[in-house]
Parts: C-alpha cells; structure tokens; sequence
C-alpha cells in the first residue's frame, strides 16, 4: 500500500521532468567548445605580411573545403608574442585553428613545433571525421613557423652580404 | 503565493486519491461527471472554478512554460524537399483507419475487409487523379525508393532478352543510381547522361544515346538539390517515337507542378507521400496500363496490387496519400503562386545584399520552392551552423563523411570551391513571409561575419586571383 502510494506520487513528478527536460541527441550536436570557439574565435584577423617579425602559414585547398591563414609575431627574444588566423572551412576547422592561436601564444618556436594534432582533437573532442582539421592546424602552425624560419634567414644573409 | 501551494497540493491529494479510488472501486474520478453531484449552486461553477485554480497556479504555469519553451524555441523548418509536415487534414483522414477501420484491405468475408479495401480504392482513385491517370494504375508501395526500384530493375530485368540498355542521368536520386549499379552488376549496359550547367537534359544528346537495345530512359522531373525541372514533356514525345519506355521520378514535382502522364507520355512516374504533406512510409507507383508496361516484381507473395507489389496495403497510410493528393490538387495554384512568391522574396533579398552569390541550377526551368545557393569564399557547414535557429540543408562535403562535394553539384560543373559552399533553402506551404525574412536576414549576417574571418575573401578583396595560387595539397 505505501509502495503504490510512493508510486503515485512519484510519477507525476517524473512525466513532468520529462516534459520539461526532453533530452536532445546531444551525439548529432556540436561538442559546446567547438561552439564557443565558432561563436567567439579568438585572434582573428592579420598581421602586416611583410613585417620581419611576422610568419604566414597558409594551407589547405578551397577544393577540399579547407584553407587555413595562420601569423604569429615573434619578438626578438624568439618568443610568440602574438598570432592571428583566418580560416575557409566547416566549425570544426575554425575550432581548431582558433584553439592553435591561443595555444602558441606566449610559447617559444621550439615549443610551438611540438604541438600537436592528437592535443588539439582531444581538447575539442573532435569525432573521427573531423580529425582532419586539426591535422590541417597542425600543418598551419608548422607552416607559419617554417615561414617565418625562412625569413630570419634571409634577413641574416642580407645582414652578412651587407657586411661584406 | 502561500495560497498556490496549498491549492497545489490540494490538487495532488485530490489526483492521489482519485488514483487510489479508482483502484479500490472501479469509479474513474477523472471523467466524472460533477454535473451530477446534487449541490447548491451551479454545477457548472465547480469545474470552471477548479479548472480557473489549475491553470492560474504558479507551478502549472512553471511547468507549462518550460515544458513549451523547449518546443516552441526550436528551429525554423526550411528544409521541405528533405521531408514536409503532416497536413493536419490528412491526418484527420487516416486516424480513423488506424484504430476503428482497421481491417486487412484484402479480407473479402467481411465488412472490416470490405470498408478498408473501399478506403484504399478512394484514395487510389485521388492519387490518380492528382496525374490524370486511370485509378487500375496506380501501385501503392513504401516510398519513392520503393517504387524507383521496383520500375527500374523490373522492366530492365523483364526486357533483358531483348534489351539491355538502359539510360539514366547524373544527378538522379541515389536510388535510382544504386539501382542502376546493381543492374551493371548483373550484366546490363547503364549510361549516365552528363548534364548541362543548367541542370537539364541535353535532348539532342539523348536521342543520340538511345539505341535498339534502350529498354528504358529514367529521368527526374524535379531535382531535390537544386530544383531544376527537366522538359519531361519533350523526352516523353522522344521515347515514344523510339518505343521506350520512360520513367520519372516525381516526388519532388507530384502536387507542386500541374503533372499530365498522357501529355507527358510517361510510362512509370513514382510518387513519395512525406514530400506532399503526406504520411511517412508510403509511396505510390504509377504504371500505364495502354500501352502496357511489363515489369518483374521486386516483391512477390500474394499477388496483391496486380502482382506487382504484394504485401498488404497499409489502409491508413494509403488514405493519408490519397488525402494529402487531394488536397494538393485542391491548393495547387495558390501552392505555387504563394511558394513562388516567398521565393522570389528570399532571393531578392539576399542576392541584393550579399555580393558573389550564385544560384545553381536554371534559373526558369525550375521549382520555384527548392533554392540552392553557393556563397562564395565561405563554407557550407560553417554558415549551417551560423544559423542554428534554422533548419537547412547543404551540399557541402563536410556535412558528408568524405570530403567530397555533393555529385549533383559536380554534374552541373559548379568549381569544387563553390560547390563546398552550397546551401539548400527549401520553402513549402506553411512557410510565412516572416520565416523567409527572418532567414534572409540572418543569412546575410552571418555570410558577412564569415568572411571577415575567411582568408578567400581577404585575398579577393587584395585582387589576388584565387585560380593562380597553388595550393598545398592536403
């Protein structure tokens, strides 16, 4: 008796809960931090391409839906000071290559190289088709560093030709 | 405040024991009638005055509001060749056959039996209507898929002695594509027609490709990316002045466009109930009986539906289709003027705001309510998520699981870029002006803030010519 009493007090309770709580499929959904990064990206934009301090990696392929612009300022310590992006591609992409931007902030070249792919899907939770992404992010940074790698080279060429 | 929640409480008692009472004694106080109840007063005072505390108490009102928000917040529906919603008189006509005439439409010894074949002969009777044909040909079965299968592997596999060849187009339904593939498995001759950067069929090259072998031409009448409307009427005259047979697809044209099958000399037309208003699960084929269309059953067993489809006919789902037929005969004019209206509206609006928009497909030859826009320089799934509060489709790569654009795009030769920034606006009966705008406003908005953040856009806004640039390939 008061087993069925519990009872019928108990189940208004819960149809109501479940009227007012229908659980969405959250699986078919955005994971939210690929949302917050596609709602407010962090550090978009451009940095002056022509500047010494200023790497550009530029990745990617319209026809694979995909371009990436990543550029990082180093200051002359070699330490990442600051980074922009612009990115051609679905949320997951804009996701990664804004998480990249905050990520090399505030790192050395060295310590930018080492990221990685696996990190940047993990920190996202990025499903198995997106992976892609943040292999694209990946290569942007390299690219970016690469670029900017080129550049003091040149500039120390210049510098030696100069002296001579 | 104090006062709603002893009323509330009150209530709950009052269901409890109701509950409980109902249990010990059999009586149900939740239908009761309390005008029966001897009381001083108006009986009537009673039941206003409990049903005035019910819905003026805070809780009922917290869960009402919460319980409704979740369904009134979600997203508008502009997605209508995806699937469309139940017109509320179809469903007013299949709800008796669900749960009163519920009788197997082939008993013939009883009047169960016979009220539900009677149905199921009306609503044949409106489908056939619907395309000017003879109620003896048309063939219910379980959607467009169904019936695009069951034309194309049973003629091609009737006439395979003779004739082995059959015609289809590149931007098919993947049904008919499947099917065709499987057909090639088994040893037939399949020819995939290119199509013109408009979408259409090039006739010319058609009546190239027909050969004596040709035992059927599949070809459908309203794209479902891009809304291109073929001129079935010319490839029927075609077909018939070289003896084949001619199929179509019309899902997405049956009750939106005026449909003719003698004008048009279609031989097999298949027809989908959830793009017409219409229940989920049923479909309809149409198979002309003069000249007869021979064909193997894909399906065998009773013998049910001349042979061709056995199985037995869903009564309730048949009469939605035939009601939703019906009145999509009734509505057809004011459909379209309406669908074309709002179109026109979301175009204009749009195109007029946004530079480097391109519409795909023809731009007459079409229906009106199935728009397929490529913005430029921003991507497809990147924009769908932009406008989360509505409900849209695109042909882009990234919402597939490979990265390859749509095929229909790419038959009609849009650039792999554009095609990876296609988005599908499709816009139905109950679609309203203020839903259109809505979309239009948010699309610009947010195709704006897409590219500030998009490299492509920066370059072309430097003059950069994109084609000249090499891209790492990933």
């Amino acid at each position: 008796m008061a087993g069925l009493v519990a009872k019928k007090c108990i189940t208004p309770l819960v149809v109501i809960r479940r009227l007012t709580y229908p659980e969405y499929a959250a699986q078919a959904a955005y994971h939210k931090k690929v949302v917050d990064h596609y709602e407010n990206p962090r550090n978009v934009g451009s940095l002056d391409k022509t500047s010494k301090n200023v790497g550009t990696g530029l990745v990617g392929a319209p026809a694979c839906g995909d371009v990436m612009k990543l550029q990082i300022e180093v200051d002359d310590q070699g330490k990442i000071v600051d980074a922009r992006f612009k990115t051609f591609g679905c949320g997951s992409a804009i996701a990664s290559s804004s998480l990249v931007t905050e990520w090399v902030k505030g790192k050395s070249i060295a310590e930018a190289m080492t990221i990685k792919n696996t990190d940047i899907a993990k920190e996202l939770c990025l499903p198995p088709v997106k992976l892609h992404c943040s292999m694209l992010a990946e290569d942007a940074i390299k690219a970016a560093l690469q670029d900017y790698r080129v550049k003091q080279q040149d500039i120390e060429i210049e510098a030696v030709k100069a002296s001579n | 405040m104090v006062a709603d929640i002893v009323v509330f409480i009150g209530l709950w008692l009052f269901h409890l024991c109701s509950l409980l009472a109902k249990e010990q004694t059999g009586i149900d106080f939740s239908t009761f009638e309390f005008s029966c109840i001897q009381h001083s007063g108006n009986s009537l005072d009673i039941c206003q005055y409990v049903g005035y505390l019910m819905r003026n108490n805070i809780f009922t009102e917290l869960i009402k509001s919460r319980a409704l928000e979740k369904d009134e917040l979600r997203p508008l529906y502009m997605d209508f060749q995806a699937t469309t919603p139940m017109d509320p008189r179809v469903l007013d006509a299949m709800l008796p056959y669900q749960v009163n005439y519920y009788g197997n439409p082939h008993s013939r010894t009883h009047a169960y039996g016979w009220e539900s074949e009677s149905a199921m002969e009306k609503a044949r009777k409106q489908v056939a209507d619907l395309i000017a044909a003879d109620p003896r040909e048309i063939v219910f079965t379980s959607g467009a898929t169904e019936s695009n299968n069951m034309s194309i592997k049973g003629v091609a596999r009737f006439y395979k002695a003779k004739k082995n060849h059959v015609i289809t187009t590149q931007t098919e339904h993947k049904c008919v594509l499947d099917s065709c593939r499987v057909l090639e498995a088994e040893g037939f001759d399949i020819t995939y027609l290119p199509v013109k950067s408009n979408g259409l069929v090039d006739l010319q090259l058609l009546e190239e490709t027909i050969r004596p072998e040709t035992s059927l031409v599949s070809v459908m009448t309203v794209n479902n990316e891009i809304g291109v409307m073929q001129p079935v009427e010319e490839i029927g005259r075609i077909c018939r002045s070289r003896n084949v047979f001619f199929h179509t697809d019309a899902a997405q044209a049956v009750g939106k466009v005026p449909i003719n099958v003698s004008d048009w000399k279609v031989d097999l037309m298949s027809i989908s109930g959830h793009k017409i208003y219409g229940p989920k699960g049923v479909g309809a084929l149409y198979v002309r009986r003069r000249p007869r269309v021979r064909m193997e059953p894909l399906q065998n067993g009773g013998g049910q539906e001349r042979g061709l489809r056995s199985g037995t006919v869903p009564t309730p789902l048949a009469v939605g289709l035939g009601a939703a037929c019906e009145i999509a005969q009734q509505e057809l004019e004011y459909d379209h003027r309406w669908v074309s209206l709002l179109a026109k509206r979301l175009v204009q609006k749009i195109m007029s705001e946004v530079p480097d928009v391109v519409m795909n497909g023809d731009p007459e030859q079409r229906y009106p309510g199935c728009i397929n826009l490529s913005f430029a320089y921003v991507e497809g799934e990147s924009l769908l998520m932009a406008l989360k509060d509505v409900a849209l489709s695109s042909g882009s790569a990234c919402t597939s699981a490979s990265l390859e654009p749509s095929y229909v795009l790419r038959a009609i030769g849009t650039d792999e870029d554009l095609a990876h920034s296609s988005i599908r606006f499709g816009i139905g009966r109950f679609s309203t002006e203020a839903e259109v705008d809505f979309t239009a406003e948010k699309c610009i908005q947010q195709v704006k803030r897409l590219r500030e953040m998009s490299p492509l856009w920066e370059m072309v806004q430097e003059g950069i010519d994109l084609k000249s640039i090499k891209w790492s390939q990933h």
